[in-house]
């Protein structure tokens, strides 16, 4: 580390980026404190974003809840729906058909593409690469969208899931669709790679860049891809088997530098075996009915007690804990928001890097602020 | 025959002039038609209608077939503030700096419907109910989110509105009258609320008149 009291360099300088900046992914602020152009503090602030969320979950019905849980993390609905329905369902008992287990892990998986898709393209975005790749990303998080639009009525916001199951039923058009996206997507993923990951400017910008060490991505409570980037092997569907995941053949791709190459390389890779979580779910579905018989939607009063039902999203682990006292809304809404957690080890990531680097680290952590702030 | 110097121009005589190349305009409708087909928006997200706001300038949707497909990151480059998304008390400060900071004529979407009246998150004590209690807002695209096509359709509507603007008189933009600052006030934490609770000039709340029986 350069002196700091030298002829050139006698004082650090602090510079708050954001919460209107281009590359804060939304409105996030950076308070850094910059010896010449080397962080030597990070500090973030959170909260412009803040919306209620568990407050007024706490007020509304249980089933009242699922489309606010859409708005969490506005790239991932689906997955949020089902990490909310698992609490749910873990607090009353009910039980998904097979059917419907399928339904939501073929979009689940195709959430997970969604979002690795579109975090790649932000991610080239922030080194620089303007327009080219996101382009490429949107292009192809259309196509998912217009299956989860010909699924659930919208693109975004897609309120599907309900305890104990799915609202509307798929179609063997819609299958068809969704298996057709899925082969084409392969061909995607390669020109996207043949585009970005041997680029030399890529690998100067991210290698080397943001190193997490495992042990401290351990004691943060990083999860996700972020975690698997730094080695560790730790995936959600593998250790607590949620859903059909168990029956499903899929490999969980590790990194071993923990640098931000890494962590858009593991999503890469994540994206390919989804291709093929989606693949065998999309030829195995069953038929049957697609809501446990139990289910109710309104006026439901779990029995008294509580629930963490978590899920292995496309960030990482995202979690509710609800706890029911009997009556028609949950006393206490909490929610374990992956962004949030992974976003605690910034400063960490940032130190002794430049302010062009720090943009890029904040690219590669993934975040999404509507889940970062609540 | 009338004298030429009094006689205005029929719209199906100024019809049969362009059939033979003659193009007869006003500086008003010059001035407005460049405006209307460049307006270049803020690179500005604040939620979900951001993502919605980002796929509109992409491949499909194109934005760029309007003239607006340059999001420009600083303020002072330009003239459309697309409030995409919900605007917290701790936010709204900074989005009326950033109304502030855009040079004249501008204008503002208000997208989505938080950025309208708060949305879903209303109940919220954090959240703003609309942003139009601070700024003036041209064009409001209902949704939760609006599609980008709703979004380019709002586009349009601003488009319409820029193209119909008087250049002089009551009915003309801001930044041609001398009694408007252009300048509005950007409101501060206070202890419980946001100091002030809105801008008395361009928010008008409806006044709830009962009868005393």
């Amino acid at each position: 580390m350069r002196a700091v009291h030298d002829e050139f360099h006698g004082d650090l300088m602090e510079v708050s980026m954001g919460p209107h900046h281009p590359s804060t992914h939304g409105v996030f602020r950076m308070n850094v404190v910059l010896d010449g152009e080397r962080i030597v503090k990070l500090k973030p602030v959170f909260g412009y974003l803040h919306r209620n969320h568990e407050k007024l979950g706490e007020g509304m019905t249980w089933l009242a809840s699922m489309p606010f849980t859409d708005r969490l993390d506005y790239l991932c609905a689906m997955t949020n729906n089902w990490a909310y329905a698992l609490a749910v369902e873990r607090l009353t008992g009910l039980q998904p058909p097979e059917r419907a287990e399928y339904i939501r892990v073929v979009l689940a998986e195709l959430t997970r593409l969604l979002n690795h898709t579109c975090l790649a393209g932000f991610l080239l975005q922030d080194t620089g690469a303007m327009g080219t790749p996101l382009m490429y990303a949107f292009r192809e998080r259309e196509k998912i969208l217009d299956l989860f639009e010909a699924l659930s009525g919208s693109r975004m916001m897609c309120n599907y899931q309900r305890f104990g199951g799915c609202r509307v039923d798929v179609s063997p058009a819609w299958l068809a669709a969704a298996r057709k996206v899925v082969d084409a997507y392969p061909r995607f993923l390669d020109e996207f790679e043949a585009l970005v990951t041997g680029n030399e400017i890529v690998m100067a910008r991210t290698q080397g860049v943001g190193r997490v060490a495992p042990e401290l991505a351990v004691a943060a409570g990083v999860t996700g891809p972020m975690l698997r980037a730094c080695g560790v092997d730790y995936d959600i569907r593998k250790v607590d088997g949620y859903g059909l995941y168990p029956r499903f053949h899929f490999r969980v791709p590790l990194g071993d530098h923990g640098d931000t190459y890494d962590r858009y390389m593991i999503r890469v890779l994540e994206m390919r075996e989804s291709i093929g979580i989606l693949k065998q779910a999309i030829d195995g579905i069953p038929d049957g009915p697609i809501l446990d018989p139990k289910a109710k939607g309104r006026g439901l009063r779990p029995p008294a007690g509580e629930a963490y039902g978590r899920i292995e999203g496309p960030k990482g682990e995202i979690g509710f804990f609800l706890v029911s006292d009997g009556t028609p809304n949950p006393s206490r809404y909490r929610v374990r928001a992956p962004s949030f957690v992974n976003l605690t080890i910034l400063e960490d990531m940032c130190l002794g890097h430049t302010v062009a680097d720090a943009v890029v680290i904040l690219g590669s952590i993934d975040i999404v602020l509507g889940e970062v702030d609540r | 025959m009338s004298d030429a110097t009094t006689t205005t121009i029929t719209e199906e005589q100024r019809a049969e002039l362009r059939r033979h190349g003659i193009l007869l305009t006003s500086l008003q409708e010059l001035y407005n038609w460049g405006r209307s087909n460049s307006v270049w928006p803020l690179q500005f997200g604040l939620a979900c209608c951001a993502i919605e706001m980002i796929a509109a300038s992409m491949a499909r949707f194109d934005i760029a077939r309007f003239g607006s497909e340059v999001f420009r990151p600083s303020p002072r480059q330009a003239d459309l503030l697309i409030v995409s998304g919900t605007v917290t008390k701790k936010m709204a400060p900074q989005v009326v700096r950033l109304w502030n900071q855009m040079p004249e004529p501008k204008y503002c979407i208000a997208m989505g419907a938080c950025a309208i009246s708060g949305g879903p998150f209303k109940q919220g004590y954090n959240v703003l109910k609309g942003i139009d209690r601070y700024i003036p807002v041209d064009v409001y695209v209902p949704g939760c989110p609006p599609r980008p096509e709703a979004l380019l359709h709002g586009l349009m509507k601003l488009q319409e509105k820029i193209r119909a603007q008087p250049l002089a008189g009551p009915d003309a933009p801001r930044h041609l009258r001398a009694d408007d600052p252009c300048v509005y006030p950007v409101p501060e934490c206070g202890a419980t609320d946001l100091e002030p609770p809105f801008n008395p000039e361009v928010w008008k709340p409806p006044t709830l008149v009962r009868d005393d029986a």
